[in-house]
């Protein structure tokens, strides 16, 4: 598995779109920086940013990069190997490859603009697992898509869809069903709800670290009540982990039954 | 060394084997024909765990082969159509296998011979589609695997990489390597193979050697005696 991940790992090293994708978040950082001029308040710009975006270069790349690579699947398929460590090895070498932009792309600016000196350093660490988090999620989840559907098109529409319904549409209809059953008692209904969405989920565990009450909104609230400020996080991380690794076991699942 | 039985292979609705049986002793050039169509590509994909058998047991060098990958060590595998990443050179290419396969190559021979020292630092994209199928066949008979198996090896070659391939496979046959070849050019299946399978519409129609095949459809052009079968097959 190692070997795949990092022969993987090198040819999107080598390839534009981790650049791209590193300079944007460079760029991204230095700016809001630049504006902001506080750490702690750009933090908070970031995770805005962080919780949508980066589901959404997940899924495309991990689609992308799933159908370009179907002639290195091939060839890898017959060579003496297993085939969850070819999958693996894959999922492992692009969700690898999107961290390390992303973590360098924030981290460079802001172990310049003195993070180390700062007290955001939990906050920031926060962000980045958060971040780290969303990109192994949805990956997966695009991964998945792409190995049943064998039409590109229809991969793709499938995994943007994917996104706009969690990071989008979810909320909506969450807003929806909390206005449409205001009578009657919501806490476990939006704390399930909550636990349904990674987006979501990550801002509540942003927002909780944080501690900013009046951006909690409603679950992040009911969250904090029901599980204090730590138990609340490591509840969260928890959950953020079994959405993870759900999907990685169902791509390893899938991609033992199928025929190449 | 391959023993088949029963395997059966949908794909969707359309069945593409439907109950082969086939036993493949070591040793010798063994020639997979069929029309177009006829699941030759399935049957080597089926054999290489690459396409999962609905029903069916297979089983390579005495092994089982369902969930398992360690038997591949010793199949060497030329694909139909040779699709490579095409970001990598083919110099990379050649360690890549390599490494993956923890074995050493002898490829040096091969890069002389198929002329392709000139093409090693360039990218797998930007070659031709013979150059392709030189790197695909370099990689292939690269290791000294017992079992290869060749899906059409002879697709787009000029002559003269043409007698090399020849001569690679005899080569094999004479080290005691069992090769499994598919191919549409019946001259190439008549100088080669020792042994034929056809495959029709899912099974497998004749077994046996040149000889058995003219004698049996009466006969003495060899591409005629295969067309002969294609239209005999269709009456019944």
């Amino acid at each position: 598995m190692f070997k795949i991940l990092k022969y993987s790992f090198y040819d999107l090293i080598r390839s534009r779109w981790s650049y791209v994708y590193f300079l944007f978040y460079l760029a991204l950082g230095f700016v809001l920086l630049f504006l902001n001029n506080d750490l702690s308040k750009a933090v908070i710009t970031f995770m805005n940013v962080i919780i949508v975006l980066v589901p959404l270069i997940g899924t495309i790349f991990g689609v992308m990069y799933f159908y370009n690579s179907k002639e290195f699947t091939e060839l890898l398929l017959a060579q003496p190997l297993k085939r969850s460590s070819i999958f693996l090895g894959q999922y492992l070498g692009v969700a690898g490859s999107l961290t390390l932009s992303l973590v360098l792309g924030l981290g460079i600016p802001f172990v310049l603009y003195g993070l180390f000196r700062s007290e955001a350093i939990w906050n920031f660490s926060l962000l980045l697992v958060t971040g780290t988090f969303l990109t192994l999620i949805f990956t997966a989840l695009s991964f998945n898509i792409a190995l049943s559907n064998e039409n590109k098109i229809m991969g793709f529409g499938y995994a943007v869809l994917l996104w706009l319904f969690l990071a989008v549409i979810y909320d909506g209809l969450f807003l929806l069903s909390l206005i449409i059953f205001e009578e009657y008692p919501l806490d476990s209904f939006s704390l399930a709800t909550t636990m349904f969405n990674p987006i979501d989920l990550s801002r509540t565990l942003i927002l909780l670290k944080l501690d900013i009450s009046a951006l909690l909104g409603y679950t992040g609230a009911v969250f904090k009540q029901f599980f204090g400020t730590n138990l609340g996080l490591i509840i969260a991380i928890g959950v953020l982990l079994l959405w993870a690794v759900l999907p990685i076991f169902h791509l390893v699942y899938r991609s033992r039954k199928k025929d190449f | 060394m391959i023993e088949i039985q029963g395997l059966h292979k949908k794909f969707g609705k359309n069945q593409v084997l439907s109950g082969v049986d086939l036993t493949i002793k070591g040793g010798g050039i063994f020639a997979v024909l069929g029309p177009n169509g006829s699941g030759k590509t399935t049957l080597i994909k089926s054999i290489l765990g690459m396409v999962v058998p609905n029903k069916g047991r297979i089983s390579v060098l005495d092994t089982d082969i369902k969930n398992s990958w360690k038997y591949r060590e010793e199949i060497d595998y030329l694909p139909q159509i040779a699709n490579f990443p095409g970001n990598l050179k083919v110099k990379e290419l050649i360690r890549m296998i390599k490494d993956l396969r923890r074995k050493p190559g002898n490829e040096e021979r091969m890069i002389d011979q198929f002329g392709l020292d000139p093409f090693l630092d360039k990218k797998l994209s930007t070659l031709s589609g013979g150059t392709k199928q030189k790197v695909n066949i370099l990689l292939t008979f690269m290791f000294d695997g017992p079992l290869k198996i060749l899906d059409e090896p002879t697709t787009g070659l000029d002559p003269a990489s043409l007698i090399c391939l020849k001569e690679l496979i005899l080569e094999g046959k004479q080290k005691g390597k069992t090769i499994l070849i598919t191919s549409h050019i019946m001259q190439f299946v008549e100088e080669m193979a020792d042994e034929i399978v056809y495959l029709l519409e899912g099974k497998i129609y004749f077994k046996g050697s040149i000889d058995e095949l003219k004698t049996k459809t009466g006969q003495t052009n060899f591409e005629h005696a295969i067309a002969d079968i294609s239209i005999h097959a269709a009456d019944v």
